[in-house]
């Protein structure tokens, strides 16, 4: 898809249809200028794309079109339109739509020799003209062959018009109805063989789905699986896996999950926005309760969250979560959060489109879906996670933080569970109930967090009256986890320990204290010892000197009274 | 609805009513030519004196295609009596005329042919 996006095909311009997933889908739209095959088997939505096309064409685009209806008079078109949105007599007065209804009954033609429809592409061409279309629809041409009875000369005719659609240079939608072995009744894939389109309605238990199908675009890489589209009040929407590209902006923003513990186990912060958080465990787990958290803490930062319930009423979960503590009645008055409860009874085509709209209506920075487990009573593993995906990115394009909540049934490994959801997931917690010493206790992992260091430490997830509480789970001397009492019991355990080791050692550092003062107390008792030794000693000294001078002296004295010659002066001179 | 129509014919005391006919030609082409010279031959022989015959040429009011929902050229429309008639093609098969027209009853094989 990303080649036709930057041009690398500049040889094969594109018609934009305005409707968002099949540009996406054909890379940008139909093939400008040449004939689109659309088919499908009847109520399967061809009418309403076509219209689309031209609706769009005609307000997005300023390329006003040509609606050529065989099977529905333009009273009723204009009438079936308006409950889906579209106003077409404002457009047609407006001169960026002409609708022109094509009576054919067999019943009223007779036919008598040789013909031509030249009066059909008069009519055409009349229409183009006169408002300068650069779309048509032809709506069901087929109709033609059971109006009239020489095929010859309508194959003939139908090459021609396509030809001739060509050479006016208009982006043409061709629908046909579905055949028994071929793409359309009466071969039309034969004649437009530029672009075909396959619509499908399935029942499957009990539920219709409407998907779509490129089959073929000549000249054009376009994406080849079925696509689940929507016919509501606002259009067409179909949304395309993502896989043809992921471009949504990632943010670096990080929002609290609402549990401070949680948040330390993420690295701090919490979730980063437009993030989708998966959130699995067993019954009674505490999913609801943590969901609860976080849509607290987005409205106690003012911010709106969008609750959707398929379990629960509002005002069960409001009560539920009232008794940990949690007041979401405020947040629900301030208008910060808003419910959505209903059975999911319905297909899951219709669950895309209730969440869309109550989205786009609410516009909330943070939705939870509890649970995402109903959706899979709805289909295969296979189209729930299609429509996840498509969920998901529609969150993600809109930079909503999503919480998913899933229920694991027991006994089941639980991270094969969601093998499926998960990779799409960025965040995933599961909670699981820990059964040991006759009591279920729950703890919390975080098996995953894209882009940010996070904890790989279990935590043991407490309910409490006043919220949800995360504690460091402990290890018992086997290495087992100890939740619950166990765990308080070996808390008391170490917490009384801990007060001995106190005491312990209090009671070491006052004999150590003890033996400080009975050292200090010797070395002053040895230090006066020594300081009277000293004394004495010093005194010894003085007296040793005083004796050696006086020697000294004697010596001089008595060599002065000997008339001693030689060393007297020298000795003379040093006592001067 | 044949056996009124029957009757119509087939009793020739009723008032005179006029017959409003128009065909739809795009260009002179061959077929239209055709067409314009059949049904002149066929309205002499049965419609002698009670007849109005208009020729449109699309291509000079190609509007009018849309207001009386001309798809194929030749048509042939017949706008009264009531209930209106259209016949297509150069109108070289004249039985089918006939009978489009209401001019010939049905065959029990219905409008197959060929």
């Amino acid at each position: 898809m990303n080649e036709t996006d930057q041009r690398t095909h500049p040889a094969l311009p594109k018609s934009p249809t305005g409707i968002e997933g099949l540009d996406q889908l054909t890379g940008g739209g139909l093939p400008q200028g040449r004939p689109t095959l659309l088919c499908g088997s009847a109520g399967c939505g061809k009418t309403l794309i076509a219209m689309e096309f031209l609706v769009r064409g005609a307000t997005q685009f300023g390329e006003p079109g040509v609606f050529m209806a065989f099977e529905e008079r333009t009273e009723e078109l204009a009438l079936n339109f308006i409950s889906l949105g579209h106003d077409l007599n404002v457009l047609v007065a407006q001169k960026k739509l002409s609708l022109d209804f094509v009576r054919v009954e067999r019943s009223e033609i007779e036919e008598a020799g040789e013909y031509d429809l030249e009066g059909l592409f008069i009519r055409l061409g009349h229409s183009i003209d006169r408002i300068g279309a650069k779309r048509v629809v032809l709506d069901t041409i087929e109709t033609l062959f059971s109006g009239l009875t020489n095929t010859a000369i309508l194959r003939a005719e139908l090459r021609r018009l396509f030809r001739w659609l060509k050479d006016k240079g208009v982006t043409a939608i061709i629908t046909g109805e579905r055949g028994e072995t071929s793409l359309t009744r009466y071969g039309l894939e034969e004649y437009v063989a530029d672009c075909v389109i396959m619509l499908d309605h399935r029942v499957s238990e009990n539920m219709s789905t409407r998907r779509l199908r490129i089959v073929k675009y000549r000249g054009s890489s376009h994406g080849t699986s079925e696509y689940p589209f929507l016919i509501d009040e606002g259009g067409i929407s179909l949304l395309p896996i993502t896989s043809l590209g992921l471009k949504h902006v990632a943010s670096s923003e990080r929002v609290s999950s609402g549990l401070p513990g949680l948040d330390a186990m993420m690295g701090g912060p919490g979730y980063y926005r437009g993030s989708s958080v998966l959130v699995s465990g067993t019954a009674g787990s505490g999913k609801t309760s943590l969901s609860a958290h976080f849509a607290a803490a987005a409205a106690a930062r003012g911010e709106r969250c969008l609750w959707f319930a398929f379990e629960e009423s509002a005002s069960q979960i409001t009560r539920n979560m009232r008794s940990i503590g949690l007041d979401l009645e405020q947040a629900i008055q301030q208008g910060c959060l808003r419910f959505h409860a209903e059975r999911p009874t319905s297909g899951l085509e219709m669950h895309l489109v209730t969440i869309h709209k109550q989205v786009q209506a609410f516009q909330p920075r943070i939705v939870i879906i509890d649970p995402i487990t109903n959706f899979t009573a709805l289909g295969s593993d296979a189209e729930v996670t299609a429509m996840l995906t498509r969920l998901i990115d529609f969150f993600k394009q809109q930079q909503i933080t999503a919480l998913f909540t899933s229920l694991t049934s027991g006994g089941r490994a639980e991270e094969n569970t969601e093998a499926g959801v998960s990779s799409l997931m960025d965040v995933w917690l599961l909670l699981r109930d820990i059964e040991s010493g006759a009591e279920r206790n729950r703890v919390l992992h975080l098996l995953k967090s894209r882009g940010m260091a996070h904890s790989n430490q279990v935590r043991e997830f407490l309910l409490t009256g006043h919220g949800v509480e995360l504690r460091d789970v402990y290890l018992g001397p086997s290495g087992a986890l100890l939740t619950g009492s166990a765990r308080v019991g070996l808390e008391a355990q170490e917490e009384a320990q801990s007060l001995v080791r106190e005491q312990e050692s209090s009671g070491r550092s006052r004999a150590l204290e003890r033996k400080r003062a009975a050292v200090e107390a010797q070395i002053a008792a040895i230090r006066a010892e020594f300081g009277v030794e000293e004394a004495e000693l010093k005194r010894g000294i003085a007296q040793g000197d005083a004796r050696a001078a006086m020697l000294a002296g004697d010596r001089v004295e008595m060599g002065r009274q000997r008339q001693d010659d030689a060393p007297a002066p020298a000795a003379t001179e040093k006592l001067n | 609805m044949n056996p009124t129509t029957d009757s119509l014919k087939t009793t020739p005391a009723e008032p005179v009513e006029l017959w409003e006919l128009r065909l739809y030609v795009a260009g002179q082409t061959p077929k239209s030519l055709a067409a314009f010279a059949n049904l002149k031959r066929l309205c002499e022989e049965h419609l002698q004196e009670r007849y109005v015959l208009e020729v449109i040429d699309l291509l000079k009011t190609p509007q009018l295609a849309e207001d009386d929902q001309i798809l194929a050229v030749p048509t042939l429309v017949r706008k009264l009596p009531v209930p209106i008639r259209k016949i297509i093609g150069d109108l070289s098969n004249t039985e089918r005329v006939l009978v489009g027209l209401d001019l010939r009853p049905r065959a029990s094989g219905g409008n197959d042919g060929n």
